[in-house]
């Protein structure tokens, strides 16, 4: 199989495996299995991708040319493999999960649910292997709209409302903000085509590219830097492994991943480096460090807690892309990996903990981790990536981060890196020695031990990868390298 | 053959009284289905000739330009009678199920006679080259257009009927006026002689004020804001196909003649230079597209919120033309022709809403995601093409339709367009979240009949054909605009 045609399959799969998923209606066992099967065949189309790409092979696939010089087309890149793969891979752990939960909470309309996942790997499967903007920004909105109904899933007025408020922030930012910041940059540079070393370089001045960063930064919703992250908690409202695969993997690092193309592959370093004015964007990214850690340590709700953790997290990345140093292109590219990972763990065990127990609150878990010690084990391994302590993750991607940042002398990145890994701490710490060291309060409604044995393996496999990744990571850092040009 | 360019107009105004004589539903339905495929197989045909030969003329009676009646088609003309010959084609079968249901029986051969006078008014506007011989036709068109709105199922069809009257009959008299001054100033009605005529006299107060009476006329019956308010009713409470009808082809036909008028009857440089029309228009055009866009949000009603996007959309042509170039008459003229896709698209399925429901009240669509899956899946593919997302015909017209605004270094207008694209998404969703979000449906509620969708969908799939393969609208658009700068004196 070529690359090209493995590229295609990328985007067909999904499809396919919708219509299948439609199909199957009414035979649940065989909806599933199409599921997994799609999902498993979709990670295969990847893989064949990432053996085609370290081959050499980086073929160009021209889907539709809507207007001359606008062509939507598709290239493999290596960030764009990366993202691709992890989302691809974590679909497969969180479908084996997605079925205990939705089955062992009888959840109605899985029909739907299944097929806007299926829907919505097809839209980060154009986002990650997208050759310009405008195929980008398609398939950007194919990812939001394809969410809305997972997050409206409930039907209830609470989980509507919470679904208005993501939609209405994430269309809002891309066509008010992320479309003209498009348009500017073809008027300016006449192409949307992701090219080595940007686009943009000698065609606008230090305050017009300050300004299209910033229209960047802030139209790309999906990346959460404040004042736009408010969809992100709102969309807690939605079962937990839609916040699980996409609200902690697939549509949070759709928004970092954009922006570190955009500013990598449209601006281009060398270029960005030499506009002063992009400092005030490593600010506002550092503000939404801080302020989301901040307003993490005030929740009680375990997922408004994991969402907030979110969006701090995900400004790590924003930062890191704007260091503008080679190494923090990396450490932004491993901490995509090692936070989706982390992540997903995290809110895996918050949904085995929901279906084992009915609970939702912080304040509930004392002594839990007696009850299901598999899952709290799991949840420590993802709460100590998200510190960054060794040997999880986040150790790597921090560390690649403030490597970056020294080589830049940016000692503010610096101070937020430690301040914000100090509030992470307050707030992770206190609630594993919660679920260990302390006895239960209130005995619990009805005795219960682990969930469902295909979420547990799930929580269990992802949080091995974590660990794993602190060891195993130097393929990923050999095929980043690429990006930036240096060895 | 060579009688083919006044042969389209033709057929369609002598089949509209044989329509009326006939008995029955089915008989006449089948006539002027029969007419619409032949209209639009013969603007298909008129429009390749165009394409090669550039201009075709066609002396009525034999008679030589100036003094006998001249029609004249060129590329702008040639597109907007495919336009008209497309969309009659797709809502004439259309018609055959939503009139059998809405139109009392003895009154079938009438509607579909009016139906084809409509059509031949406007196929009439475009054909021909004789600035008198446009209010005819405009006439023809109207008063069939007033009579279709009244034989709306809701009485308040009747007012708006009665409403649209009076300001179309306001518009087009204002047209007449416009027209009888520079007759007396020129002693011609031929446009072609007219542009060749005017300059020696352009500096006259005479016709200063015969192009207000001109220009303030037709965008009466185009609904330019502020002049739009007896749109939304009419479109509202017509008869399903009607209602898609004049909104995909009505409005449309008037900015061509908008186009035909200041382009090539005035010319550019003292329409837009001299009288400094174009920052009247181009205002206006911002404000519409603004303000109706706003007022769409919160209609209670689904086809009078259509309609008044279409106040906006029409915003967007004016705002295309008025820019005075190359590439803002390109976009004028490609929105011209992709709004009627879409809004044609959406009417239809609205239409067969109405079909099973009675009305298209926005709370009583509640659940019809589910009881009429196609109808709104319709409805959904047709609001992203309003809205512009990429890959739909929306994108494109927009996206050429920035870049003019941008060749003169209008950003504020890029904004605007911006904005106006957000309202459409608030608009178009609220339908949506109702319609999937909300239910369950009534009782009984069941998919439309394939009859009507085949039709909706055909628009619908159109919207995306022409959102990906361009080359035939846009090179004809480009040919037109080119064609129009270049006749500009």
């Amino acid at each position: 199989m070529s690359t090209a045609t493995a590229l295609q399959l990328c985007l067909l799969v999904p499809l396919l495996g919708a219509a299948g998923i439609v199909a199957a209606r009414r035979r649940p066992n065989l909806r599933e299995s199409i599921t997994l099967l799609t999902a498993a065949t979709l990670l295969g189309c990847v893989l064949a991708v990432l053996a085609g790409f370290l081959h050499g092979d980086v073929p160009t696939v021209l889907l539709a040319e809507p207007v001359p010089g606008l062509p939507i087309s598709l290239r493999p890149e290596p960030l764009g493999v990366l993202f691709a793969l992890l989302a691809s891979g974590l679909w497969l752990v969180t479908s084996v999960y997605s079925i205990g939960y939705m089955r062992a909470k009888r959840e109605s309309h899985q029909t739907r649910f299944y097929l806007c996942f299926a829907i919505a790997l097809f839209g980060v499967m154009g986002v990650a292997f997208a050759a310009n903007l405008l195929t980008l920004f398609v398939f950007y909105e194919v990812l939001t709209l394809s969410t809305y109904p997972l997050v409206a899933h409930a039907g209830t007025p609470e989980a509507v409302r919470g679904a208005r408020t993501y939609l209405g922030i994430l269309l809002a930012t891309s066509i008010g903000l992320f479309l003209p910041a498009i348009i500017w940059t073809y008027s300016l540079a006449g192409t949307l085509e992701f090219t080595p070393g940007g686009v943009l370089e000698g065609r606008v001045g230090d305050a017009g590219a300050a300004l299209l960063l910033g229209l960047f930064v802030l139209g790309i919703g999906k990346a959460a830097v404040m004042p736009v992250h408010r969809w992100l908690p709102a969309a807690m409202v939605a079962p937990t492994p839609v916040s699980a695969l996409l609200h902690a993997v697939a549509v949070v690092k759709a928004g970092v991943f954009t922006i570190t193309k955009v500013v990598i592959y449209i601006f281009g370093l060398d270029f960005l480096a030499g506009v002063p004015a992009e400092r005030l964007l490593v600010y506002l990214a550092g503000f939404t460090v801080i302020a989301a850690s901040v307003v993490a340590l005030r929740q009680d709700n375990l997922k408004r807690l994991l969402a907030y953790s979110t969006v701090g997290q995900l400004s790590y990345v924003v930062i890191a892309a704007m260091v503008l140093t080679p190494l923090a292109e990396i450490g932004a590219a491993l901490h995509m990996v090692a936070h989706g990972l982390a992540k997903i763990t995290l809110f895996f065990t918050a949904g085995a903990i929901y279906v084992a127990s009915g609970k939702t609150r912080v304040s509930e878990l004392d002594g839990i981790g007696r009850r299901m010690p598999w899952t709290m084990a799991a949840f420590a391994v993802g709460a100590l990536s998200m510190v960054g302590v060794p040997p999880t993750a986040g150790f790597v991607s921090k560390w690649y981060i403030i490597a970056g940042s020294f080589q830049n002398d940016l000692y503010f990145v610096l101070v937020v890196l430690t301040l914000s890994t100090g509030l992470n701490a307050a707030y992770f710490l206190p609630l594993i020695h919660r679920a260990f060291f302390r006895s239960e309060t209130v005995a619990p409604k009805y005795d219960h031990g682990e969930a469902p044995w295909p979420m547990v393996a799930a929580l269990v496999l992802t949080a091995a990868l974590t660990v794993a990744f602190f060891v195993f990571n130097g393929p990923v850092v050999d095929l980043e390298k690429s990006i930036v040009g240096k060895s | 053959m060579e009688h083919l360019q006044v042969l389209v107009v033709v057929i369609p105004l002598l089949a509209a009284p044989l329509c009326a004589l006939l008995p029955g539903r089915r008989v006449p339905w089948l006539l002027a289905t029969t007419v619409s495929w032949i209209v639009l197989w013969a603007s298909a045909l008129l429009a390749l000739e165009v394409r090669e030969a550039g201009v075709l003329t066609y002396e009525l009676g034999g008679w030589a330009a100036p003094w006998g009646i001249e029609y004249r088609l060129d590329a702008a003309s040639a597109l907007v009678q495919l336009l008209i010959g497309v969309v009659a084609a797709v809502v004439l079968p259309f018609a055959g199920t939503s009139a059998a249901l809405e139109i009392a029986p003895e009154r079938q051969g009438g509607f579909y006679a009016a139906l084809l006078l409509l059509v031949a008014g406007l196929l009439g506007i475009t054909a021909t080259g004789d600035a008198f011989n446009v209010f005819v036709f405009l006439e023809i068109s109207s008063l069939s257009t007033y009579l279709l709105i009244a034989l709306g199922r809701d009485r308040r069809a009747l007012t708006a009927s009665f409403r649209y009257l009076i300001m179309g009959t306001l518009g087009a008299t204002f047209y007449l006026i416009g027209v009888g001054l520079l007759y007396a100033m020129t002693g011609t009605l031929n446009m072609a002689d007219l542009a060749e005529r005017l300059p020696a006299v352009a500096d006259t107060r005479t016709v200063h004020t015969a192009v207000a009476f001109l220009v303030v006329g037709i965008c009466l019956k185009i609904a330019l804001f502020p002049l739009h308010l007896w749109l939304p009713n009419a479109y509202a409470y017509a008869p399903s196909a009607v209602g898609a009808l004049i909104a995909a082809t009505s409005t449309k036909v008037a900015v061509y003649l908008l186009i035909r008028i200041v382009y090539t009857v005035l010319g550019v440089d003292f329409a837009f230079g001299q009288l400094a029309m174009s920052s009247v228009l181009l205002a206006l055009a911002v404000l519409g597209m603004l303000t109706a866009s706003a007022v769409a949000v919160n209609q209670p009603d689904a086809r009078r919120m259509l309609a008044y996007s279409s106040v906006a959309q029409v915003g967007y042509m004016v705002l295309g033309l008025s820019l005075a170039s190359v590439a803002g008459l390109t976009a004028a003229l490609l929105h011209l022709m992709n709004h009627a896709l879409m809004k044609g698209a959406l009417f239809l399925a609205m239409g067969c809403v109405a079909y099973r429901l009675g009305g298209t009240r926005v709370s009583d669509l509640a659940g019809l995601g589910r009881a009429m899956p196609w109808t709104m899946a319709a409805f959904v593919a047709g609001g992203l093409s309003l809205i512009g997302v990429p890959l739909t015909v929306g994108f494109v017209s927009k996206w050429y339709l920035v870049l003019a605004a941008l060749e003169q270094g209008l950003w504020p207008l890029v904004i605007a367009v911006v904005a106006s694209s957000l309202l459409a998404v608030a608009y178009v969703w609220r339908v949506v979240e109702i319609a999937y979000f909300r239910g369950p449906a009534r009782d009984g509620v069941r998919e439309a009949p394939w009859s009507l969708l085949l039709p909706t969908w055909v628009l619908v799939l159109a919207n995306f054909w022409l959102g990906v393969d361009t080359r035939v609208t846009v090179g004809l658009a480009t040919q037109a605009a080119q064609a129009l700068i270049g006749a500009a004196p």
